[in-house]
């Protein structure tokens, strides 16, 4: 009887457990000197967020995700008034305010004549000529590298991820949108012309890639693998994988091939059902002043280029994000390419395919 | 009010914690899953019309066919192995250590559930990384020439399990082993019974339901795992948690996450019939 119950317990316990699992959770809402902010892990540095508490004397929460999705199911299960600032991949910014997530943005509140160029990009922050969102920051799904491990030379030809010469030495990043465009790249196909037409060419070589590969993970996976030599080069990978690793070990670096890499970049927005949005938006000032932008790109979770040309970084820091090269990757770079949904979803297939097979 | 009236009473007021509890964070949260499953995410909306096609999807895809075969696969090697480490070990623990130093043993045996379930999985990755311990170890002893992969692999993700889990099912089956009289075993070896034979017909079957305890925890622990897989398997294969995650993290297809994780709820159930029918884990 005793173990009878003690079955009962803890199989429920299993049974709970499992069903469970996981949950994100919100915000809750916060006092009027609290601002919540839902973002990618760069935006948790204290470093970062410690100047604008001290102005204006407020606290900033912050929630971190990883994937646009993700953070919709968070905001899909908090309460209006929960979040207030949305830190989001730029190529999602005009589903996220089609959704209604974002508020509306005056233009003249934000530096645009010190933004890159390149980066202003309107059709991804406007939405029927309304202001959704303002660029931070940028950086490249490429192939970082350890260079005392692998010939720096070959890292700039695509085609060597596909040497047997490397076999077993590759990461892949598990994004499958950047990493199936630079796939596309390497097999001459310009990532925003990508039809479904072009997908079981994708497949094959992804496929082949498999082969070459000893894993394929997140950012923490590939960058630990890296580190640790379990392997010598990240497909996907770029800055923001082995900049926070210069320290430690210098001989981590990252290019971008001749043929063209994938280009990154996030926008940061306030919540449409903020109760703050004066205080969001003074925060969104905040982050892309040169002082913010200073701070995010060189934040302690990953460095990437600041969207704001006037950040004032280090000349040991630029050296770092190779700021001086930045006209030619940028021009030799492709901005991540939206499909539709139903090009997504076979995207995604294929990848699962990939991850599966 | 009668006596039994309030008997009645008694018994739903002290159940009544206990069954809101499994109410609000068992049964309602399992009821939005199903009715999620039943959903669509069609681009960036979500269809609510209840429909099969995510169960359609996630039974009649070949991927995520082999993924719930992997995940059985994973699920009952690290069942098997940790049986066949967890059994000795509690076997020592109940009859061949003394008291005293029994209760160390155990203290020592849950001491790595103080630790970090993910930092536990990254000090594995270091142990077996190809600049690893293990192959450090190999390499200098000359056992082999060349670092052997042992991380990134579905056996480092088995090793992970078997350590997390190992300790479970020995406490399990110690419970079970000193439950059962001493003078059954004793009288076994006045019957002329070797040692081996006491514990083959006697102890044995008398701990198994410590066994099934532990295996069938084991099981639904291992099987509803993401995070061992992902970090010491490096996704060389899928696993249902992974796929579920792929669905989430990548492109907020809820619904689909859901009828995967329903599909993987259904395995867990087919598990603990037979197992609580056998051996009486439910009242009846």
């Amino acid at each position: 009887m005793r173990m009878r119950r003690i079955g009962i317990i803890v199989t429920a316990i299993a049974l709970v457990g499992v069903a469970c699992g996981g949950g994100g959770g919100g915000g809750g809402a916060g006092a009027p000197t609290e601002l919540n902010a839902l973002v990618w892990c760069d935006h948790t540095d204290p470093e970062l967020l410690r100047p604008f508490e001290e102005a204006n004397g407020v606290k900033v929460n912050v929630k971190d995700y990883e994937g646009t999705g993700v953070a919709l199911g968070i905001l899909e299960q908090s309460q209006p008034g929960d979040w207030d600032v949305f830190v989001v991949d730029s190529v999602d910014v005009p589903r996220v305010a089609q959704a209604g997530w974002l508020a509306p943005l005056d233009p003249n509140d934000f530096p645009w004549d010190d933004f890159f160029p390149e980066v202003r990009m309107p059709e991804m922050h406007y939405v029927d000529d309304t202001l959704y969102a303002v660029p931070e920051k940028f950086g490249y799904n490429t192939i970082a590298y350890n260079s005392e491990k692998v010939d720096p030379e070959d890292m700039r030809d695509l085609q060597s991820l596909w040497d047997p010469t490397y076999r077993g030495r590759i990461a892949v990043y598990d994004y499958y949108i950047p990493t199936m465009e630079l796939v596309a790249i390497a097999l001459g196909i310009e990532p925003s012309e990508i039809t479904e037409d072009d997908l079981p060419a994708i497949a094959d070589k992804l496929a082949e890639l498999k082969e070459q590969a000893a894993l394929t993970g997140d950012v923490v996976t590939t960058q630990t693998a890296l580190a640790t030599g379990e392997v010598d080069i990240i497909v996907g990978g770029g800055e923001y994988v082995t900049a926070v690793l210069e320290s430690e070990n210098p001989a981590l670096d990252w290019v971008l091939p001749d043929q063209g890499g994938i280009r990154w970049q996030q926008a940061i927005g306030v919540v449409a059902t903020s109760e703050k949005k004066d205080l969001a938006t003074k925060f969104v000032q905040y982050i892309v002043s040169p002082e913010g932008q200073a701070r995010l790109a060189t934040s302690s979770c990953y460095w990437a280029m600041p969207a704001n040309s006037k950040a004032p970084l280090s000349a040991e820091e630029k050296e770092i994000l190779r700021w001086d090269e930045q006209p030619g990757f940028i021009a030799n770079s492709d901005p991540y390419f939206i499909p539709d949904p139903e090009l997504d979803r076979k995207m995604l297939d294929v990848w699962t395919e990939f991850l599966g097979g | 009010m009668t006596e039994e009236g309030r008997s009645t009473a008694r018994g739903w007021a002290f159940a009544g914690p206990a069954l809101a509890w499994t109410l609000v964070f068992f049964v309602v949260p399992m009821a939005l899953v199903l009715a999620y499953s039943g959903f669509r995410r069609i681009g960036g909306s979500l269809e609510t019309t209840l429909s099969l096609a995510n169960y359609e999807r996630a039974l009649g895809t070949p991927v995520f066919r082999s993924a719930l075969a992997n995940s059985i696969e994973v699920g009952l090697l690290t069942v098997a192995v940790s049986v066949l480490v967890a059994y000795p070990a509690a076997y020592l623990l109940a009859y061949r250590v003394p008291a005293r130093w029994g209760r160390l043993l155990l203290a020592l045996a849950v001491l790595p559930f103080w630790t970090s379930y993910v930092v536990r999985s990254y000090s594995w990755l270091l142990v077996l990384a190809r600049e690893g311990v293990v192959n450090r170890a190999l390499l200098g002893l000359g056992v082999v020439q060349e670092p052997i992969t042992l991380a990134n692999t579905r056996t480092a993700t088995v090793i992970g399990f078997v350590h997390f889990f190992t300790m479970l099912m020995t406490l399990t089956i110690y419970a079970s082993l000193v439950q059962i009289p001493a003078s059954y075993r004793k009288a076994a070896r006045d019957l002329g019974a070797s040692g081996w034979r006491t514990l083959v017909h006697v102890t044995l079957p008398l701990s198994v339901p410590g066994v099934v305890v532990g295996a069938f925890l084991t099981f639904v622990l291992a099987i509803g795992d993401y995070i061992t897989p992902q970090i010491l398997g490096g996704a060389r294969e899928l696993l249902l948690p992974q796929a579920i995650m792929l669905q989430v993290q990548r492109t907020g297809d809820f619904p689909m996450a859901a009828a995967l994780s329903v599909v993987l709820l259904a395995v867990i159930a087919v598990a603990y019939v037979p197992a609580a029918r056998r051996f009486s884990l439910v009242t009846r």
